[in-house]
């Protein structure tokens, strides 16, 4: 006779391991365009090295990843943002 | 005509006297005044700390100048004399799209709020720092709705204003109706 579903015991609880789900926060709150001369809110991309985050640890839509690395890459041109550092946060 | 709208910053060398930094800016905006071309908005953002250092100088003052203007040749004529110019350490010259333009509009009427540091929980920046993103939609306060409403009121813009409480808004707005 199978067992039913009230019946299995699991060691640890079924449900853990559920995320949080990720969205694009450009698409969400309708941002449409994003400045390069702003570091403070580039640095969100970005890790403690410099390095920009990929698209499956920020969450954002293929397009707003693309600009989001123009702009990074633009702020490092001029000096608002380092190109490799260690202490970046 | 159609007019492109530009967006130039560049880096002024720091050890110029504070006279000299601005007339190497003035020399500019004269440049793009004598090509026909208007300025929209000249924005000096001052003495900052480079994040490395460039030509062995650890800082630089900034000059942002916004114009427009649909004269052939402009953008590579000024380029040039920035290349030229010895007290022009860095520059770049960005073509705005009209979602560039708008939000440089917010920008110098105060509507685009900095992104908060994660010990301040606030949600009236409508950028929406780190925090907003775990709500739903943040809760427009008192003071931000006024302000909300005669934005989310203009008819239908092309280029939706970069708002946080946009949807908030407008569903309050419609509240009120």
């Amino acid at each position: 006779m199978a067992a039913t579903r009230d019946e299995i015991k699991f060691l640890s609880n079924p449900n853990i391991g559920g995320r949080d789900k990720k969205y694009c926060r450009f698409k969400k709150f309708n941002i449409r365009h994003i400045d390069y001369k702003d570091p403070d809110f580039l640095t969100q991309f970005v890790n403690s090295q410099g390095k920009i985050l990929p698209r499956r640890i920020t969450g954002n839509s293929l397009k707003y990843q693309k600009k989001v690395a123009v702009a990074v890459k633009r702020a490092r041109h001029l000096s608002l943002m380092p190109y490799v550092t260690d202490l970046l946060k | 005509m159609y007019m492109n709208q530009y967006e130039v910053t560049f880096i002024v060398d720091p050890v110029l006297s504070n006279d000299e930094i601005e007339s190497t800016s003035k020399s500019y905006q004269d440049l793009i005044t004598n090509e026909d071309c208007s300025i929209v908005h000249v924005n000096r953002m001052g003495l900052k700390q480079l994040a490395y250092p460039i030509n062995r100088r650890s800082s630089g003052v900034y000059y942002c100048v916004e114009f427009k203007g649909d004269k052939l040749g402009i953008i590579p004529k000024m380029e040039l004399a920035l290349r030229r110019d010895e007290r022009i350490m860095r520059f770049l010259t960005v073509k705005l799209d009209r979602y560039g333009i708008k939000y440089n509009e917010d920008k110098r009427a105060g509507k685009i709020g900095t992104v908060k540091k994660k010990e301040e929980k606030k949600d009236d920046s409508r950028r929406g720092g780190r925090n907003s993103n775990k709500k739903s939609t943040p809760k427009p306060t008192p003071a931000a709705a006024p302000k909300a409403a005669p934005v989310a009121a203009a008819p239908a813009t092309p280029a939706p204003v970069k708002a946080a409480p946009a949807a908030a808004a407008a569903v309050a707005k419609s509240e009120e109706e």
